[in-house]
């Protein structure tokens, strides 16, 4: 403790009066995460955060060379790569971590959905988390085109063609996502703006919320845990969980930093609008089940388009997840929900057999 | 003497509120109505190329291989036919608009983003694209290949 009247405790004194620093304190101490044989999953959320602070720094860096125009945009990172020191290493870290970040947002989401954490009073945080697992979809998609390879320029004009694929207002929003008919040097500038500018801005007030709302509440306990009557036990935030915690980081680091130098990121060909799409294209890995799935659909299903039906299909699922907090009324009531952890138990096994199929079934097939 | 009501939505102060909240709103759509313009991409003249000459010569099309050629704005294939005539057709996917191929080792024109099948007449055969590709006519003038919309 620092003694009032020392210089520390003067400084601490002058800075409590003007920004309540005791105020800060009390909250740190305040908070407690409960200890119990699910905890493990607890991590999950922390760890997201941290390596989305990893993409902040690295995106940062990666600005000072990057150029976002057709023209420009390969041969910048060309020279990144090649030239610049470390700059393979900046861009290895920003890519590993970004596919880093939306794994361990889903087991986060997975973990929420199947230890019933959304009950009430969190159906806000989940339908901000929800948000979040969006906007992080959102970046990977507008980061995966930028350095305007062949690969990232084929899989964004999938991509943006599903939307396309929207009764009424499809047509509108391809043109307004690719800045014109096609995909061409405006649909660059247009991802990088918004992936630069537009989802730092909404993940940062989203965030803020959804970090708000796990203070407010507290972490919550499964029910299970809770209906097994054993005396609840906590172990404080500061220091216990957050040294726990940084472990965790650490180790997620020197993971990104084996990662980014063993397998670094690759670039690929130069995009060419008048080529075709090369053999094995293939989105990111957590963009596979929609992709695989859309691949199994035939032409037409019940006179529909099979595409339309997929799209719509994934959207409808999305919209359920979105609504589980309001759907699971038996866990909302205290009741247990098995009919919901099947449902859940069921989507991964889904995600993780089409994600699967993606990878070993023969492209040429 | 008149009465001044103090009901909310009456009188005096009705006017005020209502006078404030219509040129909020009319501020509002002033702000956001151009931005919302501006995110709209302006109309790019299309290409209206009704034909294209190309400058592959017939002789160099053989037999159970494919090009692509710049047709406008699109990309378009070129593939001769096992009878020997010359087609040309949309390179654009039906399905979800990637660029189609040729693939000489099953002979016929392949999509790799989801593995869509079309056979020589442009016609889907397999996966999912929900239509054929669209068809050009092909002319020979000497050594001169002419792709044009059909009609």
């Amino acid at each position: 403790m620092a003694v009032p009247g020392a210089p520390r405790g003067r400084l601490r004194a002058w800075l409590d009066e003007r920004i309540g620093l005791a105020d800060f304190e009390y909250l740190a101490k305040k908070k407690r995460v409960p200890v119990h044989r699910h905890g493990v999953w607890y991590y999950f959320g922390g760890m997201t955060l941290f390596l989305f602070a990893i993409q902040v720094a690295t995106g940062i860096l990666l600005l000072f060379y990057y150029r976002p125009s057709a023209e420009e945009a390969y041969e910048s990172i060309q020279f990144l790569m090649a030239e610049v020191e470390f700059g393979w290493l900046i861009r290895s870290i920003h890519a590993w971590s970004a596919n880093l970040m939306i794994f361990t947002v889903f087991v986060h989401l997975f973990s929420v959905l199947l230890l019933k954490a959304y009950r009430p009073p969190r159906e806000v945080t989940w339908f901000s988390g929800m948000a979040l697992l969006g906007l992080a979809l959102a970046f990977g998609f507008t980061g995966y085109l930028l350095p305007w390879n062949e690969l990232a320029f084929f899989a964004t004009k999938v991509g943006t063609e599903i939307t396309g694929v929207l009764p009424l207002v499809g047509a509108f929003l391809l043109r307004l996502l690719r800045g014109g008919d096609e995909v061409t040097g405006a649909t660059l500038t247009r991802f990088y703006g918004i992936h630069v500018a537009v989802l730092p801005l909404l993940v940062t007030a989203l965030l803020g919320l959804h970090l708000f709302l796990v203070q407010k509440h507290g972490m919550s306990v499964p029910p299970s845990v809770e209906r097994s009557g054993a005396a609840p036990r906590t172990t404080p935030f500061v220091p216990n969980f957050l040294l726990r915690d940084v472990v965790g980081w650490l180790c997620a680091l020197a993971l990104l930093a084996a990662l980014a130098a063993f397998f670094p990121a690759e670039l690929g060909k130069k995009a060419d609008p008048f080529a075709s799409a090369p053999i094995g294209i293939k989105p990111e890995w957590y963009f596979m089940f929609m992709f695989q799935t859309l691949k199994y659909l035939p032409s037409h299903i019940l006179g529909v388009e099979g595409e339309v039906v997929g799209i719509v299909g994934f959207g409808l699922g999305g919209l359920f997840l979105l609504l589980v907090p309001f759907l699971d009324r038996r866990t909302a009531c205290g009741a247990p929900s098995r009919l919901f952890t099947w449902i859940g138990i069921g989507l991964i096994v889904y995600v993780i057999a089409l994600t699967y199929l993606g990878y070993t079934a023969s492209p040429t097939k | 003497m008149t009465s001044l009501s103090l009901e909310p939505g009456t009188g005096r102060r009705g006017f005020i509120n209502w006078l404030l909240g219509t040129s909020l709103a009319a501020f509002l759509v002033s702000v956001f109505y151009p931005v919302a313009r501006y995110l709209v991409p302006p109309k790019v003249e299309e290409s209206m190329a009704a034909s294209v000459k190309l400058s592959i010569k017939p002789d160099d099309v053989k037999p159970n291989t494919g090009q692509i050629f710049k047709f406008g704005n699109s990309p378009a294939i070129l593939v001769r036919a096992p009878s020997g005539e010359l087609r040309a057709f949309s390179a654009v996917c039906t399905h979800l608009h990637c660029t189609v191929q040729f693939r000489p080792d099953i002979g016929h024109i392949w999509c790799a983003c989801h593995n869509g099948h079309f056979d020589l007449n442009g016609q889907n055969i397999a996966g999912p694209p929900p239509r054929p590709l669209d068809k050009f006519v092909v002319n020979v003038r000497g050594s001169q290949i002419v792709v044009s919309k059909g009609t």
